[in-house]
């Protein structure tokens, strides 16, 4: 039976609370199992060759040598992984990402692999694996790349979404196109424009925990992987298929994870890992360096983005338009679309157009990092608008107010909105404290909006009423952000029992149906969902055993408060029956009691925040800080409050990193020069203020509590608000991100002379 | 690979001088683990000098402090006496690294391991710091400026360790300074980095001056330019541009990950300005 997941308002006693969270207790004491705390009997140590030239042929790999070396039980190269992939480019591109297989296409690529006895062993192997490279020019700037004399990253690559074809290649994988109205004609209507190129440099989700995993394949064709995920399911296929195995023999169990942020979306060594235990036939143990992670994991995109938006004199925009150029690594994807889509989601244009250009770059492959592509963009977006605010000589919340997107609003990449939380956002800015807090000498105040559209997605959960009336709830989406603390609210709101009378679990491969992974701010919306759907089906069966007890009809049951009651006249005198009791009886009544349920959790609603940043900034060194942080933000509900601020807050948190420090840096040989914590400047805790949060609560219809994704779209905003703060204080525009101190030193300088 | 932990100086010197292969001094570690774990050294041999007592102390004398070799740089931000005399000496050790590295690593480690951004350095050179220095041959005694002469490479010769390291007593009214500039708050590497170490006469009158930067050059420089341009001022506006134009003129950087010709070239200056004031004020000047 299709569930009906629309929202209707109800009083909580459970969702809306701040319990402590589940898994603290664990983690904090160390006991928490992380992907490179898994350990098998007679396991072998893999590690993997890389390139360390951007661009390369490979001639030949000589692997006689290590094969030789004592203690050394496997070694494998792309001819260990062959090509099943028949004719998914997507998928090739997965397994050439995972083993080069005719070229090294960044400093990173993996080209070899081996496994032995111990890392010791595994490392001497690895020197003594020969590869002859052709060294091929190469280019890592995405300006530079679309230059049509730049190096050919896929030889063959002809641009898709141009209408003609063109007749030659480029490092221009796809054109994408969004919009409505005439913008030419939109433009002659304005009294003032902004025109400006922005650029951000690459960054990394910056996760604590590096990708981990133990593979154990047996010769008779069935595997285990433990591993460290964003989606377990995922990986089980995408492993399955490069591997050639059957899905469903291929468990995949995932553990703790220390962060994901996007970058465990996707499988990096994973196939490595379980074809080099399929050689050895042996278990094999495989985690990255944090130098691997960087270098060979998947970043976001560097991008450099055209804008121009025109006003009239009244505050009305009246055409905007936006070119994207999103970096993709060596491999065609989507993020510059995204880019394309979200560039404009905040504001009701008659005007608007947006092209997004997926460039390839010798760099390692793009992976979403939270709220894919809309960082940037928005920071593109929201300086023009901030710019043609103090053109207008508007207050910039109020010109955002103006031209805001609301209820019924054609949004700029194709839907009309529902109820929406822009206009409500910047309403609470307007009238938040911090926007009226005075600025001493050399601070700015910055404030700028982000939109996420928010996923939901194939789900399914298992409910289990323990003997002792306890549950448990088993789910298929990885916890990478509390959601264990919000389904258990949820199944305790609806079962009428207490939270500590529920354990949530993320349940193996081969335990649940299908989910779709933790991605697009979908864990606690969609599983909930499911959850909710899970608790009511175990409730009836609750309710079924209860007038099975009581030999009365089904229909003169309720479920109150935790207890099935007997309704009417005839059956009112009879008492309440607990969890608990049901539970006890249920071996008498018909066995185990469960609720499960699978859907597809359609009706994410697309989420909104806007941000206030202060920033000081030393003009004698261009150093900055971070005086005082905003965030303001629909959640729909907020399940477990503490949890959505802390969304917020770590957001907010790799948003202010993003905007000023954090970049990957580029030799002139192509090699990444930073491929650690040390020079890729991630804030400490002492380069922040606490960040203030203000939660918002206007229901998406599409769920039962009327909860909406709360994971990504905090970081949207970050890069638009500091680099505003930074304008301001700094009195000169800032286009180029990190505005690093040598970034603003030289554009105080160039505002000088 | 061999591990010795000897318990006197001349043991470990001993087993230095006939070491063959690539052999490397341990004391806190907090360069040598981090280079060993990249792979960036293998080492064929690694003495431990934790256990030679006499480099576990922190001196006073009457002709001022001596620092072992093997003394965390923690111990000597809790070394009152220490942090009286010289504040920007000690300000410079307790810079390096978080808490935790700071409880390990040592200031001849920081010296030896001659990085040109090395936080303790230039406070050392500023303040007239020098390297005591035993061997297969005579002990010797040398200015801090010259032990390091590239990037990676000391002086030292083949079975030398530094012993210690040797602080004068400081005269009246004198007063030290270090400052780096570190986008971030901490836990990072110095892209420019100024040390001035200053004396006044009775009338406050800068009477001698040494300053130092680091991060701009192959090696941390002394700036003998610079201290001229503060010498015999109290630090007016004249004299302090005139500081900071000369740091900026002594600077030879490089463009990297951390910064920019550019951005060192006039950072430095800023730097030595601050770092300058600070001083002066320290050395007791109204």
């Amino acid at each position: 039976m299709e569930f009906d997941a629309s929202y209707s308002a109800k009083k909580f006693k459970s969702v809306g609370t701040r319990p402590d969270r589940p898994d603290g207790v664990d983690k904090v004491t160390g006991r928490a199992r992380y992907g490179a705390d898994f350990n098998m009997p007679g396991q072998l140590i893999g590690l993997i060759l890389r390139s360390p030239h951007a661009h390369a042929k490979i001639k030949k790999i000589d692997t006689s040598k290590a094969e030789k070396l004592k203690g050394v039980k496997a070694v494998i190269t792309a001819a260990d992984l062959p090509d099943l992939t028949g004719g998914d480019s997507d998928l090739y591109d997965i397994l050439d990402n995972c083993m080069a297989r005719k070229k090294a296409l960044y400093d990173g690529h993996a080209v070899a692999a081996v496994a032995a006895i111990d890392a010791k062993t595994a490392k001497q192997a690895l020197k003594l694996i020969k590869v002859d490279y052709k060294i091929l020019p190469h280019v890592t700037d995405v300006d530079q790349a679309v230059d049509p004399k730049a190096p050919l990253i896929q030889e063959k690559l002809v641009t898709g979404g141009v209408d003609p074809k063109p007749t030659k290649p480029s490092n221009i994988a796809n054109v994408s196109q969004y919009g409505h109205g005439n913008t030419d004609k939109g433009f002659k209507s304005a009294d003032f424009i902004v025109e400006r190129n922005y650029k951000t440099e690459q960054t990394h989700q910056g996760y604590i925990e590096p990708h981990a995993c133990v593979a154990n394949v047996s010769s008779d064709g069935s595997a285990d992987l433990w591993v460290c995920t964003q989606g377990h399911f995922v990986y089980r296929q995408n492993c399955a298929d490069l591997l050639g195995l059957d899905v469903s023999k291929l468990r995949v169990t995932a553990s703790e994870i220390g962060g994901g942020f996007g970058g465990k979306t996707h499988v990096w060594s994973e196939p490595v890992a379980l074809a080099l235990s399929r050689k050895a036939g042996r278990p094999v143990k495989l985690t990255m360096t944090r130098d691997e992670v960087f270098r060979a994991s998947g970043p976001a995109s560097a991008t450099s983005i055209d804008v121009k938006i025109g006003a009239d004199k009244n505050g009305v925009i009246t055409a905007a338009v936006a070119t994207l150029r999103y970096s993709c690594g060596p491999y065609a994807g989507m993020w510059a679309e995204l880019g394309a889509m979200t560039s404009f989601a905040c504001y009701d244009l008659k005007n608007v157009k947006t092209i997004g250009n997926e460039v390839l770059v010798n760099r390692p492959k793009t992976a979403a990092y939270r709220a894919p592509s809309a960082p940037m963009a928005a920071f593109a977006v929201e300086s023009a608008i901030d710019e043609l605010a103090h053109k207008l000589g508007m207050d910039p919340v109020k010109f955002r107010i103006k031209n805001s997107a609301k209820e019924g609003s054609k949004s700029s990449y194709g839907p009309v909105y529902g109820p929406i939380g822009i206009g409500p956002t910047l309403e609470a800015v307007k009238r938040h404290p911090h926007m009226k807090a005075p600025l001493g000498k050399n601070q700015g105040r910055g404030m700028a909006c982000g939109f996420w559209f928010n996923f939901g997605g194939q789900t399914c959960s298992t409910l289990n009423i323990g003997a002792d009336g306890t549950a448990t709830i088993s789910v298929g989406t990885i916890d990478v952000g509390g959601s264990r603390a919000s389904l258990s609210l949820i199944a305790a709101e609806e079962l009428g029992i207490p939270y500590k009378h529920i354990k949530a679990v993320v349940a193996d491969t081969s335990t649940l149906g299908y989910n779709d992974m933790t991605d697009g701010s979908r864990g606690t919306f969609s599983s909930s969902i499911a959850t909710i759907s899970a608790a009511r089906n175990a409730v009836s069966v609750m309710k079924e055993r209860a007038a099975k007890t009581w030999d009365i009809p089904v229909e003169n049951v309720e479920w109150e408060n935790g207890h099935a009651v007997a309704k009417g006249k005839k059956y009112g005198n009879l008492p309440k029956l607990s969890v608990k009791d049901i539970a006890a009886a249920a071996g008498n009544t018909g066995g185990p009691i469960a609720g499960h349920s699978e859907l597809v959790a359609d009706g994410a609603g697309v989420s909104f925040a806007t941000h206030i940043c202060d920033i000081e900034v030393d003009p004698e060194t261009g150093a900055t800080k971070v005086l005082r942080y905003t965030v303001v933000q629909d959640a729909g509900k907020a399940v477990h409050p503490t949890y959505v601020e802390g969304q917020y807050q770590g957001g907010a948190a790799q948003g202010i990193g993003w905007a000023l420090n954090e970049e990957y840096i580029y030799g002139d040989d192509g090699r990444l020069q930073n491929s650690g914590f040390l020079d890729y400047r991630i804030p400490v805790c002492s380069d922040l203020p606490m960040i203030d949060t203000k939660i918002l609560e206007i229901p998406n219809p599409n769920h039962p509590y009327g909860v909406r994704g709360v994971g990504e779209t905090s970081i949207v905003p970050p890069l638009a608000a500091v680099a505003n703060a930074v304008s301001n204080a700094a009195n000169v525009r800032m286009t180029h991100i990190p505005m690093s101190p040598p970034r603003i030193l030289a554009a105080l300088n160039a505002e000088k002379n | 690979m061999q591990y010795e932990r000897p318990s006197s100086l001349k043991d470990a010197v001993d087993i230095l001088s006939k070491a063959k292969g690539s052999a490397h001094i341990l004391a806190g570690g907090s360069d040598l683990l981090v280079k060993m774990k990249g792979d960036f050294v293998e080492p064929d041999l690694i003495v431990d000098i934790k256990s030679i007592k006499s480099l576990n102390e922190i001196k006073k004398t009457a002709k001022g402090f001596t620092i072992g070799a093997s003394v965390p740089c923690a111990a000597m931000g809790e070394h009152a006496g220490l942090k009286k005399a010289w504040p920007g000496v000690v300000e410079a050790a307790n810079l390096i690294g978080s808490k935790q590295v700071q409880g390990r690593c040592t200031v001849v480690g920081n010296l030896c391991n001659a990085s040109p951004a090395a936080d303790s350095v230039p406070a050392l050179v500023a303040a007239g710091a020098k390297a005591v220095i035993a061997g297969p041959g005579r002990r010797r005694t040398v200015a801090v400026e010259k032990i390091v002469t590239a990037p990676g490479r000391t002086s030292l010769k083949k079975g030398e360790i530094i012993d210690s390291i040797q602080l004068e007593k400081r005269p009246k009214n004198s007063g030290d300074a270090y400052l780096r500039f570190i986008p971030r708050t901490e836990m990072d590497i110095a892209v420019v980095s100024a040390g001035v170490s200053l004396t006044l006469d009775a009338k406050g009158v800068v009477k001698t001056a040494r300053v130092a930067l680091g991060a701009v050059a192959p090696t941390v420089l002394l700036v003998k330019e610079a201290a001229k341009a503060i010498i015999g001022t109290k630090l007016e506006k004249a004299a302090m541009e005139n500081l900071a134009a000369a740091c900026s003129k002594a600077c030879s950087p490089i463009d990297d990950k951390r910064g920019t010709i550019e951005f060192r070239e006039e950072v430095s200056g800023v730097l030595a300005k601050r770092a300058a004031k600070i001083a002066y004020k320290r050395a007791g000047a109204k």
